[in-house]
């Protein structure tokens, strides 16, 4: 059994590594900056082995509850500090260690030679320690420390390349628009904030996340302190926070802006992990989310739509990390809208699957970059006969992110459809139909997009890369891309390529955690990870026993196949025989094209209605009058008032010692007179 | 002589010095008149102190004497007081070459 000092260092060593790295070798070694990547790698080493283990005792224990460390306390409010661990808890940890390494190995490669090499260790070891302490924490308050720790790591590595004006005005708007819901999430948690003396009049603390759970139960003995409008308001407050940092639509403008980052932090963060943070969010309050039908019906429908919302803009980006940043955007709204229906074991199973490809997926992408300098895919092409082992991996990974089986991502996404379809009964029936086709439609689309990606990258003509692109673009090389400059196509190095083959390895086998089809295989039971989340989930609604799970269906395997292959089918027929290599076929659809590649002018609806003239205008313009009308004129008439009552004052001040004293003498009478008078 | 005379003549004496040292614009003038403000107040001094003692208290010869007391103290102190006035007097002659008070406005800065 694990111990608590063991899952403290799970999220204590890369801190430790982040606190080396600023303070030691930056400083003083940076001439051996490679010492900050062996220092990370060890770190998360070691974290990935004591996630393992705490897995392991989770599995085989599942109750491992540990006293929280107090605090703070306001009034009857305690705010404590301490470790959740569930089987939720246990899953994230070793996914979010598990990617990381991988990708911190990866950055090896990479990130070589680049100037701010240390710096680059730094903020990754920051990102992955507060990520671990978010998943960690018990807290709801600690929780949203780690949030908003996650929130920074996310703008530091955006804009990693600061130099770059693209980089650092794409961190600005990520950090912003996921501020936009943080104050959602802020707002639910202050309104715990205020109903503590409730809680504490039945012995429960109302930061405690179990707590929370317990009092949103609507049969508990207590009586039910949260419910009504009040809960649903208080969930939709914090899936306002899960939808800003899973880029739900409408906060999902600054996902796409985030591939401004470095490759392997868009892997990391912005593809398997940090933008996951919106999902565990859910999932965490999943106990609450479940007493509203009308917060559920919200959280699904926002997911649905942003599932086909996110992957029809794919359909028509030409920079690979574009396709692939809206193509998360949309699983994480398979996710998302499967948590509004109730399904937490699949949209969690889903998380962990999707991790693993999605960051093949664009660590391939990295790998492509490396070899041609551009991420623009016109100016790609035939990349599998130079790098073939970059390309075998990316197509397992894209078919994995279509759900063809057996690769992981079709049992997930099998899981959440079958559910989709089959109802959990906690949304109304129309809500399931609507979903349902939502997703569907979504897999051909999903499926278009990857394969398009795939064709343009990997197959006909090399067109050239970034000398072409630069030529004809007539710019300078942008700075953040020296290092990645010029052509030289040839297979990425090792440390690049044993990190993308071993989550190849999981993107192929993780499907096998839910075991759909064998009573005992390899030493996993039936449904073993969505069965072990679902009693995680039983636990915290405070009932015992096993849960029940979906059971493989052969028909819902059918059409989801058959939905996938049409897309793939749809997409080679477009793509792989076409006669103009540089031509876009897609532009022959004309407005729908224009539309989309504006991305639904969101962001100009975003940037300039919003902010320009809205933002800008009407409330910077307003508190700009008000600032230089009623504060500064308020403050200039008391300069004003005091300058010339100084003045007049000033007047009385002779130097005619008799003058004084006929002051003081007259004054001396008057208070006399006063006091005589009185 | 009743109470009420030496009070008025000592008001009068107040006044007449009052106006000199807030009117004269000689040092030394108003140094004087200084001078019969304090023997105004001495002279009440010493008349408070002869009608207005209870006569239960008459006995003890302390308290028949407190006003005389205040006035020998004033005159000492108003004695070392001339002193210390009459040399800023010279010092302010010294730098002045004058002893005109409304010349006198250094102290303005």
């Amino acid at each position: 059994m694990v111990s608590q000092a063991v899952i403290w260092s799970i999220f204590l060593l890369p801190l430790a590594s982040f606190v080396l790295i600023a303070l030691v070798v930056r400083p003083l070694l940076n001439r051996y900056s490679m010492i900050s990547g062996f220092i990370t790698i060890g770190a998360l080493g070691t974290a990935l082995g004591f996630s393992i283990w705490t897995l392991r005792s989770v599995a085989l224990h599942h109750d491992l509850t540990f006293e929280p460390v107090k605090w703070l306390s306001v009034g009857n409010a305690t705010i404590d500090m301490g470790l959740l661990v569930d089987p939720l808890t246990a899953v994230m940890l070793v996914v979010v260690t598990g990617v990381s390494l991988l990708v911190q190995i990866y950055s090896l490669g990479y990130m070589q030679g680049d100037p701010s090499f240390s710096r680059y260790y730094a903020y990754m070891s920051l990102f992955t320690a507060s990520m671990l302490g978010l998943v960690l924490a018990s807290n709801i308050v600690q929780l949203y420390v780690f949030w908003e720790l996650v929130g920074v790591s996310s703008y530091l590595l955006i804009g990693f390349w600061h130099e770059r004006p693209a980089a650092a005005a794409a961190a600005k708007k990520a950090f912003i628009i996921t501020r936009i819901g943080d104050v959602g999430f802020l707002i639910a948690i202050l309104y715990l904030f205020g109903r503590a003396d409730d809680f504490a009049a039945i012995g429960l603390n109302a930061f405690h996340i179990p707590d929370i759970w317990q009092a949103a139960q609507p049969q508990a003995a207590l009586g039910a302190v949260l419910g009504g409008a009040a809960l649903t308001w208080l969930a939709l407050g914090i899936f306002a926070g899960a939808m800003g940092k899973s880029g739900q639509f409408p906060l999902h403008a600054w996902l796409p802006d985030a591939m401004e980052g470095p490759t392997p932090v868009s892997a990391l963060i912005h593809a398997a992990t940090m933008v996951a943070a919106g999902v565990f969010l859910v999932a965490r309050f999943f106990p609450v989310f479940e007493h509203s039908a009308d917060a559920m019906t919200v959280v699904a429908l926002v997911g649905a739509f942003t599932a086909i919302f996110a992957a029809s803009m794919g359909l028509v980006m030409n920079d690979i990390k574009r396709v692939m940043a809206y193509s998360t955007v949309s699983q994480l709204g398979y996710m998302i809208a499967a948590l509004g229906l109730g399904l937490y074991a699949p949209a969690i199973f889903h998380l962990v699957t999707h991790a693993a490809f999605k960051a093949l997926l664009f660590l391939g992408a990295g790998s492509v970059n490396h070899a041609t300098g551009t991420f623009d895919m016109r100016y790609m092409g035939g990349l599998r006969r130079h790098m073939p082992i970059t390309y075998i991996l990316v197509v397992v990974a894209g078919l994995a992110l279509v759900g063809i089986v057996p690769l992981a991502g079709f049992w997930s996404k099998d899981e959440i459809l079958l559910g989709a379809w089959n109802g959990t009964g906690l949304v109304d029936t129309w809500v399931n139909r609507v979903t349902f086709s939502a997703l569907l439609a979504g897999v051909i689309v999903t499926a278009f997009y990857t394969v398009r990606m795939i064709i343009l990258t990997f197959h006909g003509d090399f067109r050239g890369g970034i000398e072409k692109e630069l030529e004809e673009k007539a710019q300078a090389a942008p700075a953040g891309a020296a290092g990645h400059g010029g052509v030289h196509l040839h297979e990425s190095p090792f440390v690049m390529v044993l990190p993308m083959a071993l989550l190849g390895i999981a993107a192929v086998t993780l499907g096998y955690l839910a075991n759909p089809q064998w009573d005992e295989q390899l030493g996993i039971p039936k449904h073993w990870i969505t069965g072990f989340l679902a009693d995680g989930l039983g636990a915290a609604r405070g009932l015992g026993g096993h849960s029940e799970t979906l059971d493989f269906s052969f028909g819902m395997a059918v059409v989801s196949t058959v939905a996938a292959l049409s897309g793939i089918g749809l997409a080679i027929g477009i793509y792989l025989k076409r006669r103009d290599q540089r031509a876009e076929p897609l532009e022959k659809l004309g407005s729908v094209y224009t539309l989309l590649s504006n991305k639904y002018y969101i962001d100009t609806l975003y940037e300039d209605v919003a902010v320009r003239k809205w933002f800008f205008r009407v409330i910077a313009g307003t508190l700009d009058w008000i600032d230089r009308n009623l504060v500064d004129g308020t403050v200039d008439l008391i300069g004003w008032f005091f300058r010339n009552i100084g003045t007049a004052i000033g007047r009385f001040q002779t130097g005619q010692v008799q003058a004084y004293a006929t002051g003081i003498a007259f004054g001396v009478l008057a208070i006399i007179l006063a006091l005589l008078l009185a | 002589m009743s109470f009420e005379a030496f009070l008025i003549v000592s008001a009068v004496l107040f006044c007449i010095g009052l106006y000199g040292a807030l009117a004269r614009r000689n040092v030394l003038a108003v140094l004087m008149s200084i001078e019969l403000m304090f023997n105004a107040v001495n002279v009440s001094l010493v008349a408070m102190s002869k009608y207005l003692t209870p006569a239960a208290l008459q006995d003890d010869i302390s308290t028949v004497l407190t006003g005389q007391v205040f006035a020998v103290f004033i005159i000492t102190v108003a004695a070392a007081e001339i002193a210390l006035g009459l040399g800023i007097v010279f010092a302010m002659y010294r730098t002045n070459e004058s002893v005109d008070l409304t010349e006198a406005t250094l102290m303005r800065h």
